[in-house]
C-alpha cells in the first residue's frame, strides 16, 4: 500500500569502480535500469572528456549501420527482428565489429559505385537506341513526303530531301548539319524557344517522346525525355546550337548520316545493351545477397552499438581518483532495490575478471530526491495522466492510484450510455488480449500509439460507461425495462375514449405509481415521458454535486496524509481543517440536503419540499423571509434549522481570516521567539570535496556544483524568515481555495452538462438516421434498413463514441488536474530517469 | 484461386460491422415482436395510427412488419459477414503465401 501511494525511498550512492571493472559494471546496471547517474563533471565540455575517442568510434558505427539500413530498405529486404536482446559486448569486441562494419560499407559502396557506372552507361546507350529509332522515323517521313528530292543525284545526303522544297529557290545544292540528343521532356518548350530565337528561326527541330520512362542512375528516379533533332546550315549555327543543348543540358550523340551506318550502329547498340544487362544483373545479385546478410545483423548490431554508446556516455559522468585506478560515480537508486544494485555490480566485477570489488556507499544529502513511482502496464497509464499535470514531489501522495478508480469513473457519468461503453469496451478489450503482438509490432502510427499506452484506461472506462449507462437506463438512447417499470396506467381514468382524445397526458404519481422505486438505475417509462429532461436533469445535477463535493472532501483528506507524512502540524491546523471545515459548511451540508429532500419527502408531499437552490442562495443572504405564512402546503424551514444554517455561514466566514493569519503569524512568532536554529548535521559530500579542491591538482575530484546549484540556493533562501512572503503566499492560497470551493463545484456541474449533451446526441442519431430505416414498409424497407444501419453505426463510432468520448475525456482530465488535484498535490517534484538500455534502445529507435 | 475483392482492412470492418449489426438487429427484431412501448416512435404508428382508430390490428401489423425487416436485415448482415470472413481468409492466404 505504501509503494503505491508515495514514491519510492531513494538515496545517493556513491559507486568506487576499478577503472577495469567499471565497463562491464555500467553494462550491468544498464541492463538492470535502477541508477540515475550524476554527471559528477558539468563543467567538462563533450570533447575534453575521457571516453571522446570511444563515442565517437560508436558514433561512425551508427552511421555506418545506419547507411546499411537504408540500403537494406531500399530494396525492400524485410530486416529481421528477432527481439533477443544481447548484452553490451566487451570494449575489445569492439574492434571487431568496427571492422565488420567497415567492410561491409566499403563493400556496399563499391557494389554501389559500380552499379552507377553501368547504370549510367547503360542509360546512355538506351538513349542512343531511342535516337537511332526515332531519327530513322524522321528521315523515313522526310523521305515520303518529298520523294522527288531524294533522286536528286545532286544530294548525297538524305537529310536534305526535308528542306526539298527551297531548293530551287536557292539554287544551289545546301549541306545541311544535324545533331541529334536526348532531352528531359520538361525542359522542350524553353529549349525550343530558345532556339528559335538565338538562331533566328534558321534552324529546324523535330522530337519525339520516349514513351517508356527512363532511370537517372544517379538518385534512382524515373525521367521522362525526349529524343530531338536539329538540322541546320552553317558551322556558326551549329556551334550555336550545340552551345543551346549543352546549356539545357541535353547530351548529344553522334548519329551517323546514312541509314546502313545507322543500323549497324543499332545493332551493335542492341547487343551492348544485352550484355550490359546481364552484367547489371548480376551486380544486383551480387548487392542483393550482401544485404540480405547484413539484414538477419543490422537491429542487433544497433542494439549492441548503442549500448556500447550508452556505457561510455555514462562513464564520462563518472570522476577519476587521484591514483587513476578506479572511477567514483554517484547516483539515485531506491533503497528498496540497493541488494539488487550490489549483485550486478559484483556481476560485473566477476565478469571483468577484477580481484577488487567495487564498492556502493550510500550517502547522506539534503538535496530532494527525485520522484520514482514504480508502475505495471496496468497503471502505467494513470501514472501518465498525473504526470502530465506535474511530476508529484519526491514522496507526496501520489494520486494515480485512486485515479485508477476516479478517472474513468468521471469519465463514465460523462459518458453514460452502455451500448457505446460496449463498443469502447470491446475496442479496448482486443488490443488488451493482443497487447503481447501490438507490442511487438512496433506500430508507429501516432494515433494508435496513444489508443495503445491508454488501453486499460479505454477498458476502464468502457466498463463503468456500461455501469453508468445502466444507471441512467440508456442503451443507444433506449431503455431498457428489465425489472418492470414500477409505473402504471390505471384503466380508470385512462380508458380508450380518454386516449383518442387527448394528445398529452399527465400521470400523477400518487395514482399511477406503485410506491417502490424500480430497482436499479432510471426507472424506463422515462424515456417515453415527454418531460424526460427535465426529470434527468434534476437528478444528474444532484448527482453531479454529491459526487464533485465527495471528490473534492477526498482531495482534502488525501493532503491531510500529506502534512502527517511530511510533519507540519501547523499546516493541518491551518490548512487542513479550516478548509475541510469551510468546504462543509458551504456545500457539504447542500449535499445533506440532497440526500434529505430524496429520503424525506414522497409524492404526496412533493409539494412541501424545500427548493433546495433558493434555500442555498438564502442561506447566504441570511434571508429567512416567509412568502406564504399561513400556506401549509408550502415548505417552511423549521426555526432550529434556520439557527443551525446561520451558524454554518458564520463559521464558513471564520474559517477565511483562519486560514489566511494563523500561520504566518504562528510563524513569524516562532522566528522571533523560537527556538535555537538548528545547526545542519549531515554534510554533502561535495562540500568536503570541494574544500580538498582549492590545495589539490587538478584532478582532484570536482563534485556536484552546477547540478545542485540551484538546490543550494533554495536551502539557503529558506533561513531567514520572510513574513511579507509567507503571508501574501498564504494570502493567495487562501483566497484561491475559498473561491475555487464555489467555482469547482460548479465545475463539476460539467458531470451532468456532458451526460445530457451526448444522451441528446445518440438520441438525435436514433431518432434522425435509424428511424429512416424502419419508416419504409415492405421488402425495400430491409434493404434501406441495412444501409441505414451502416450509415447509423459509422456516425456512432465517429461522433459518439470518439469525439465525445474525446471530449469526455478531457473534461474527467480537467477535473482531476485542477478540481481534485489542487487540495492537496503539489507536483513540483523532478522524474526519477534510470541509466536503462530498454529505455535507450526505445528512443534511439524512435530518431 | 480467385482474387479478394476487399483488403484486409475492409474485409474486417466488414466483419465487425456484421457482427455488430446481426446482434443489434436481432434484438431489435424480438422487442418490436413483442410490441415494446419504447420502440414506439420508431414504428409508422405515430403520424397513421389516427386514420385507422388506434386499431390493435393496425399497430400489430406495423409492429410486426418492422420486427421483419429487421430480421430480414440481419440475414442480409448475415450473407455480409460471411462474404467478409471469407474474404478475410483468402487475404490471410495470399498474404501468407507472398511472405
Amino acid at each position: 500500500m505504501e509503494g503505491l501511494l508515495r514514491s519510492e525511498e531513494m538515496t545517493l550512492c556513491q559507486m568506487f569502480l576499478q577503472s577495469e571493472a567499471a565497463y562491464t559494471c555500467v553494462s550491468e546496471l544498464g541492463e538492470l535500469g535502477l541508477v540515475q547517474f550524476r554527471d559528477l563533471n558539468p563543467d567538462v565540455n563533450a570533447f575534453q572528456r575521457k571516453f571522446v575517442n570511444e563515442i565517437r568510434r560508436c558514433e561512425e558505427m551508427e552511421r555506418k549501420l545506419r547507411f546499411l539500413e537504408k540500403e537494406v530498405k531500399k530494396d525492400g529486404i524485410p530486416m529481421l527482428d528477432t527481439g533477443d536482446n544481447p548484452d553490451a559486448p566487451a570494449p575489445r569486441e569492439m574492434v571487431d565489429l568496427e571492422s565488420t562494419y567497415e567492410k561491409l560499407e566499403n563493400e556496399m559502396k563499391e557494389v554501389n559505385a559500380n552499379a552507377e557506372a553501368l547504370k549510367k552507361n547503360f542509360l546512355e546507350l538506351t538513349e542512343l537506341k531511342h535516337i537511332l529509332r526515332k531519327t530513322q522515323t524522321f528521315f523515313e517521313e522526310a523521305e515520303h513526303h518529298h520523294p522527288q528530292a531524294m533522286h536528286d543525284p545532286s544530294m548525297s545526303d538524305e537529310t536534305m530531301g526535308l528542306l526539298g522544297e527551297e531548293l530551287p529557290r536557292s539554287g544551289q545544292p545546301l549541306r545541311l548539319g544535324f545533331v541529334a540528343g536526348v532531352i528531359l521532356r520538361e525542359r522542350i518548350p524553353a529549349f525550343e524557344r530558345m532556339l528559335w530565337r538565338a538562331c533566328r528561326g534558321n534552324v529546324f527541330l523535330r522530337q519525339a517522346e520516349i514513351e517508356s520512362p527512363l532511370e537517372d542512375p544517379v538518385t534512382g528516379d524515373q525521367v521522362y525525355k525526349s529524343v530531338f533533332i536539329i538540322f541546320f546550315q552553317g558551322d556558326q549555327l551549329k556551334t550555336r546550337v550545340k552551345k543551346i543543348c549543352e546549356g539545357f543540358r541535353a547530351t548529344l550523340y553522334p548519329c551517323p548520316e546514312t541509314q546502313a551506318e545507322r543500323r549497324e550502329m543499332a545493332i551493335g547498340v542492341m547487343t551492348r545493351i544485352e550484355d550490359l544487362n546481364t552484367v547489371l544483373a548480376q551486380t544486383q545479385d551480387h548487392r542483393h545477397r550482401v544485404l540480405v546478410a547484413a539484414a538477419k545483423n543490422v537491429k542487433v548490431w544497433f542494439i549492441k552499438v548503442r549500448k556500447i554508446k550508452a556505457i561510455y556516455h555514462t562513464l564520462n559522468m563518472f570522476n577519476l581518483d587521484v591514483t587513476q585506478k578506479c572511477l567514483i560515480a554517484e547516483c539515485w537508486c531506491p533503497v528498496a532495490d540497493l541488494d539488487r544494485i550490489q549483485q550486478a555490480l559484483r556481476r560485473g566485477t566477476e565478469r571483468s575478471g577484477s580481484s577488487v570489488p567495487s564498492i556502493l556507499n550510500r550517502m547522506s544529502s539534503k538535496q530532494i530526491p527525485p520522484t520514482y513511482n514504480r508502475s505495471s502496464k496496468f497503471t502505467q497509464g494513470f501514472q501518465n495522466i498525473v504526470d502530465a499535470y506535474g511530476v508529484a514531489n519526491y514522496r507526496e501522495v501520489n494520486p494515480a492510484i485512486f485515479t485508477t478508480i476516479s478517472f474513468p469513473f468521471l469519465f463514465a457519468v460523462m459518458f453514460a450510455d452502455m451500448g457505446h461503453g460496449m463498443i469502447m469496451f470491446f475496442a479496448a478489450l482486443y488490443i488488451v488480449l493482443k497487447e503481447k503482438q501490438f507490442g511487438a509490432r512496433r506500430i508507429e502510427d501516432e494515433i494508435f500509439k496513444t489508443f495503445f499506452e491508454g488501453r486499460y484506461i479505454i477498458l476502464l472506462m468502457g466498463a463503468f460507461s456500461i455501469y453508468t449507462g445502466f444507471m441512467y437506463n440508456d442503451i443507444f438512447s433506449k431503455s431498457l425495462n428489465i425489472f418492470g417499470s414500477q409505473w402504471f396506467a390505471p384503466a380508470e381514468p385512462f380508458s380508450l375514449a380518454t386516449l383518442s382524445e387527448f394528445k398529452k397526458l399527465q400521470f400523477n404519481p400518487n395514482e399511477t405509481y406503485t410506491g417502490s422505486p424500480y430497482p436499479i438505475g432510471l426507472d424506463p417509462v422515462w424515456q417515453m415521458a415527454q418531460n424526460k429532461i427535465a426529470f434527468t436533469n434534476s437528478m444528474k445535477m444532484k448527482l453531479s454535486v454529491i459526487l464533485g463535493i465527495s471528490h473534492m472532501f477526498f482531495g482534502i483528506a488525501l493532503s491531510l496524509l500529506n502534512h502527517r507524512y511530511f510533519q507540519k502540524p501547523l499546516n493541518i491546523i491551518c490548512d487542513f481543517i479550516p478548509s475541510l471545515v469551510f468546504l462543509f459548511c458551504m456545500f457539504g451540508f447542500l449535499v445533506l440536503r440532497i440526500f434529505h429532500k430524496w429520503v424525506a419527502y414522497d409524492s404526496s408531499m412533493s409539494q412541501k419540499a424545500p427548493s433546495l437552490l433558493i434555500g442555498a442562495i438564502n442561506m447566504f443572504l441570511f434571508n429567512y423571509r416567509d412568502e406564504h405564512p399561513d400556506n401549509p402546503e408550502v415548505y417552511h424551514i423549521p426555526g432550529s434549522l434556520q439557527g443551525f444554517q446561520c451558524f454554518l455561514v458564520v463559521v464558513a466566514g471564520l474559517c477565511v481570516p483562519w486560514m489566511m493569519f494563523f500561520k504566518p503569524f504562528y510563524m513569524r512568532h516562532q522566528a522571533r521567539f523560537g527556538q535555537f536554529k538548528h545547526q545542519p548535521l549531515s554534510v554533502q559530500s561535495g562540500d568536503l570535496l570541494n574544500h580538498d579542491h582549492d590545495f589539490d591538482n587538478d584532478q582532484e575530484v570536482v563534485h556536484n556544483n552546477d547540478t545542485s546549484g540551484h538546490l543550494h540556493q533554495e536551502e539557503e533562501q529558506e533561513e531567514p524568515f520572510d513574513f511579507g512572503e509567507v503571508f501574501v503566499h498564504q494570502a493567495i492560497h487562501t483566497i484561491e481555495f475559498c473561491l475555487g470551493c464555489i467555482s469547482h463545484t460548479a465545475s463539476y456541474l460539467r458531470l451532468w452538462a456532458l451526460s445530457l449533451a451526448h444522451a441528446q446526441l445518440s438520441e438525435v442519431l436514433w431518432s434522425m438516421v435509424l428511424r429512416i430505416g424502419f419508416s419504409s414498409s415492405g421488402v425495400g424497407g430491409a434493404f434501406m434498413l441495412v444501409i441505414v444501419f451502416m450509415f447509423w453505426a459509422c456516425l456512432t463510432v465517429a461522433v459518439l463514441v470518439l469525439m465525445e468520448g474525446l471530449s469526455a475525456f478531457l473534461h474527467a482530465l480537467r477535473l482531476h488536474w485542477v478540481e481534485f488535484q489542487s487540495k492537496f498535490y503539489s507536483g513540483t517534484g523532478y522524474k526519477f530517469q534510470p541509466f536503462c538500455f530498454d529505455q535507450i534502445l526505445d528512443h534511439s529507435a524512435d530518431d | 484461386m480467385a482474387c479478394p475483392i476487399c483488403g484486409p482492412l475492409c474485409s474486417r470492418y466488414y466483419m465487425v460491422l456484421s457482427v455488430w449489426a446481426i446482434v443489434m438487429l436481432g434484438l431489435l427484431g424480438v422487442f418490436f415482436w413483442l410490441r415494446s412501448p419504447a420502440l414506439f416512435e420508431d414504428t409508422p404508428l405515430k403520424s397513421n395510427w389516427e386514420h385507422h382508430n388506434y386499431t390493435l390490428e393496425y399497430a400489430k401489423e406495423k409492429y410486426e412488419q418492422n420486427a421483419m425487416n429487421c430480421w430480414i436485415a440481419a440475414g442480409i448482415y448475415v450473407v455480409l459477414f460471411v462474404f467478409s470472413f471469407i474474404q478475410y481468409k483468402m487475404n490471410n492466404r495470399s498474404s501468407y503465401e507472398m511472405s
